[in-house]
């Protein structure tokens, strides 16, 4: 980007926020930030927290006031109601219009709603943004019951909201299990039982029919579709959430569910690229959904795209996939790639402590042994290493060398390895050997396991 | 089909569960401080024993059920709610009395000592019992401190229960209070020696190695005097270094200091208070390094001055040590330090006048196998770590960079870590060589913050 050029990106959430900062150590162009959610960018994973009282809004603000002055990136708070790509404008809901010489559009998402009847009713409500955070405050005074549809990660923090104010909550889960389109069985069981000892109520194999008003019109109560009837002053739906692409349909902009974008995040108009939950790859790579809805990932796209923008013309690739999230107090990390079942071309090796709180699942291909996933349930792993581990392509009985290195848990924990090891002895008599390379530090070393360019 | 089934197991309302318990608890504590307010200002119309101390073990019985009550009915992640909507933790009205009572007993206690004579008299048996002798207002100070320790440690035990570090951690600061800093010195004086604190050392306790002090303790303590200041010494040149070394600063400010004691456990509710802002850090610099170099400075020419048979400055100790310890010791360390913890967080002695921390902090900074861990590329930014971190370290700065976080004035809490809510952030000890070094995981737009 040359310093006379301007870039705009609607939405400033982690991809946005994320490119603009990698563009701005690049080059001298002149960088606009245009968001109708906020004034500047913050955490959506820790809305919740607001909520709680954990922190203030402030506190979620990753960069303070003086970050954005010194890197002179300008943040625009304002709606934008069309994109002209012809004359490369766009225009604001306040009547202003910004040009563009690049534009990239990081809009996110909203929550998904399936035209349940009494979706619009008052007590209703999804939570993606910092307004379904405000109204969630509002809708949520002198309720004493409320229902979640939706076992996934936001179903079960606005269950953790709710429990902080003293409000019952029953979760209306479509599966037989928790989180079961990504979660294995057994540790579906684990985090089922985490939310239920919290006093959370889990309903499975129910979903929504219909939500039903009071005489003033708010939520009363819900219907499932079995015929049950719940009692509650507050629904949250948290059924997922779809691009945000809305105010784009008929715009000349090729779209589908999301923004159509190939590896580059180029969509079908000149200088206009999409990246983050509201882009979708036209050929997604193998495994890897179309829409990538995480912050990690929305963090990844912004970081390659700044690539491409600065005059190194890169693909996407994401790399071996992780994640992490908390149910409650019991925390969850995935590294690679484990699913909710699989054939028996694959086996996994599992512990489970039987304080029912902490589970480790090495997954890996039967015949080659090759390495596929880890699953952690109230354990630490070290990213690096795990990362190591998948982009090498290790065999799980390279992996056992390993194992007791990759432990992040804090000082003082009990380490569980050692468990993990005598299973995987039984199991492979013949090729367990005891863990050679134990320490951390010297495989970080050995694998050059860290960024060299920042030393001071 | 019955219309509007409630299927709720059990209506969880977490504010009814343990209510009794909590009422007792709070009953308890207020007739403690009313028996400690008429043991005060009563005149002693009343025995000052039976109002005072009486009031003192109500309180402690209070205190530990009301916390074991509130703590116990909380999961480990439900810890920290409320912390900004509560009053009293969110520098509300009560907040504000609260500061101005400890703040009202700090200057009571070190200018109007004689107004505490009701309070004193309370202690008069404990004082016997433990040191054979009569009870001063720095006696009852010293069963304060060390109860608030012992009764908030229970807090912090329950709060973070969940976690091996924490438990430990926080044990060790209640035995060392107890036992160091409580118990010893009393059972010193009770043997008529001269009393020591072993869990302080210059240059927070700076007088233990001027000139005076030293052959206060060779004199009076014999062979023990000469061990304590041996003792003093090593811990100071030696011993600091060498633990720094491998543990980091956390092994004094965390895990055995009084005042960080006390910061840990009666200061835990009001952490996320700190001030994160640049400009504090800022303040922080420019304040606790010049104490640092003040202290070094007045024991060098101390001891010149004791070499030179007190030709060069005559009679300094004693002016500089009444002068010193009236702002350093007493304004500083007491009235804000302590007194303004519901208002100015629970570290700001920590933060911006100890001058054990300075130089704990060098050693930490430039050479130690400290650092805190970022864990890949695993940060949301959230910013719990750099709320609950009480010397106003913003955490997530590093964290979110995936660079690790070695600060001058971390004191290795692990509150940071323990809050996270992706088990991001892990203190550990580990080779110097490359101990800046980030993650490949998170490519960073480098920026510092102090440039």
């Amino acid at each position: 980007m040359q310093q006379s050029q301007h870039l705009v990106i609607i939405g400033n959430g982690i991809a946005g926020v994320t490119l603009a900062q990698h563009v701005r150590q690049k080059s001298n162009c002149r960088i606009t930030l245009v968001s109708e959610e906020s004034a500047t960018h913050f955490s959506r994973p820790a809305l919740m927290y607001v909520y709680m009282g954990h922190m203030r809004y402030k506190d979620i603000l990753p960069y303070p006031v003086w970050y954005w002055q010194k890197h002179n990136l300008q943040q625009v708070h304002g709606r934008v109601t069309k994109v002209d790509f012809e004359k490369k404008e766009l225009e604001l809901q306040n009547g202003e219009s910004i040009e563009y010489d690049t534009l990239v559009l990081a809009t996110g998402s909203c929550p998904a709603f399936y035209n349940w009847p009494g979706q619009n009713l008052k007590g209703v409500q999804g939570l993606v943004t910092l307004q379904d955070l405000q109204s969630m405050e509002e809708n949520t005074k002198e309720v004493s019951e409320a229902v979640i549809v939706g076992g996934g990660l936001i179903g079960v923090e606005m269950a953790e909201m709710l429990l902080s104010r003293g409000i019952a909550v029953t979760i209306l889960v479509r599966d037989m299990h928790y989180w079961y389109n990504v979660l294995p069985k057994q540790e579906a069981i684990l985090v089922a039982n985490n939310i239920r000892r919290h006093g959370i109520n889990l309903l499975f194999g129910e979903e929504l029919r219909s939500i039903n008003p009071d005489a003033e019109g708010r939520v009363q109560s819900i219907t499932t579709q079995s015929g049950k009837q719940l009692r509650c002053q507050f629904v949250g739906l948290a059924t997922g959430v779809i691009p945000n692409v809305a105010f784009l349909r008929n715009s000349g902009l090729e779209t589908d569910r999301g923004i159509l974008v190939n590896e580059f995040f180029e969509t079908s108009q000149p200088e206009v690229y999409a990246i983050g939950d509201c882009a979708q790859f036209r050929h997604p790579a193998p495994d890897a959904p179309a829409v990538e809805q995480l912050w990690y990932t929305g963090r990844q796209h912004g970081e390659a795209l700044a690539q491409t923008l600065t005059g190194n013309r890169q693909k996407y690739n994401r790399g071996p996939w992780f994640n992490s999230a908390k149910f409650l107090d019991m925390e969850y990390q995935t590294y690679g790639f484990v699913p909710a079942t699989w054939d028996t071309s694959y086996d996994s090796l599992y512990w489970e402590h039987s304080d029912g709180a902490k589970a480790i699942r090495l997954l890996y291909e039967q015949e080659s042994g090759l390495l596929i996933g880890v699953n952690l349930l109230g354990i630490r792993y070290r990213h690096d290493l795990c990362h190591h581990w998948l982009q090498q392509q290790y065999t799980i009985h390279q992996v056992m060398q390993e194992l007791p290195a990759v432990n992040f848990d804090p000082e003082f924990f009990q380490r569980y390895e050692q468990e993990l090891y005598t299973q995987y002895a039984q199991r492979f008599p013949n090729q367990a050997t005891p863990a050679s390379k134990t320490n951390w530090w010297d495989l970080r070393n050995h694998f050059n396991l860290f960024s060299s360019s920042d030393s001071c | 089909m019955s219309p509007l089934t409630s299927t709720y197991s059990s209506p969880v309302t977490p504010n009814a569960r343990g209510g009794a318990f909590k009422l007792v608890g709070l009953l308890l504590i207020g007739l403690g401080i009313l028996g400690l307010l008429v043991a005060a200002f009563g005149a002693e119309a009343v025995s000052p024993v039976l109002t005072g101390l009486g009031g003192t073990a109500a309180l402690t019985v209070g205190g530990l059920l009301y916390v074991w009550e509130a703590r116990k009915q909380k999961s480990v992640a439900e810890q920290n709610n409320g912390a900004w909507q509560n009053d009293v933790t969110a520098r509300g009205a009560s907040a504000w009395v609260l500061g101005v009572v400890l703040t009202g007993f700090y200057v009571l206690l070190y200018w109007f000592p004689d107004t505490l004579r009701g309070l004193v008299l309370a202690v008069e048996p404990l004082s016997q019992l433990l040191r054979n002798r009569p009870a001063d207002h720095w006696f009852l100070y010293g069963t304060f401190y060390t109860l608030a320790i012992l009764i908030m440690g229970v807090h912090a035990l329950l709060k973070y229960r969940n976690s091996n570090y924490h438990i430990i951690r926080t044990v060790s600061v209640m035995f060392f209070q107890l036992g160091f800093a409580f118990l010893l010195p009393a059972l010193l004086l009770f043997l008529n020696k001269p009393e020591f604190y072993f869990s302080y050392f210059w240059p927070l306790k700076y007088d233990y190695l001027f000139p005076g002090t030293v052959s206060y303790l060779i004199d009076n303590g014999a062979a023990l005097g000469v061990f304590m200041v041996f003792w003093g010494a090593v811990f100071s040149f030696l011993a600091t270094p060498v633990l720094t070394y491998f543990w980091g600063k956390r092994w004094y400010c965390s895990w055995v200091c009084g005042c960080g004691g006390l910061a840990e456990t009666a200061g835990d509710p009001y952490r996320h208070l700190s001030d994160k802002s640049k400009k504090a850090w800022q303040w922080e610099v420019a304040i606790i390094y010049p104490i640092f170099g003040f202290i070094i400075f007045t024991t060098l020419i101390l001891w010149i001055n004791s070499w030179s048979e007190g030709k060069l400055l005559g009679n300094l100790s004693q002016g500089f040590s009444s002068t010193y310890g009236f702002f350093i010791g007493a304004m500083f360390s007491g009235v804000i330090g302590v007194g303004f913890y519901p208002i100015m967080g629970n570290r700001v002695w920590c933060r911006f006048g100890c001058p054990m921390a300075a130089y704990l902090g060098l050693l930490q900074k430039h050479f130690s196998r400290f650092r805190i861990t970022t864990n890949g590329g695993q940060c949301i930014s959230c910013g719990n770590c750099s709320t609950y971190c009480e010397m106003g370290i913003d955490v997530r700065h590093y964290a979110q960079q995936g660079k690790p976080i070695i600060r001058s004035s971390c004191v290795g809490c692990g509150i940071c870590a323990h809050v996270c809510p992706r088990g991001v952030l892990k203190l550990e000890n580990g080779p110097r060589e490359n101990r800046y070094a980030p993650t490949t995981l998170i490519k960073r737009n480098d920026v510092g913050i102090l440039n």
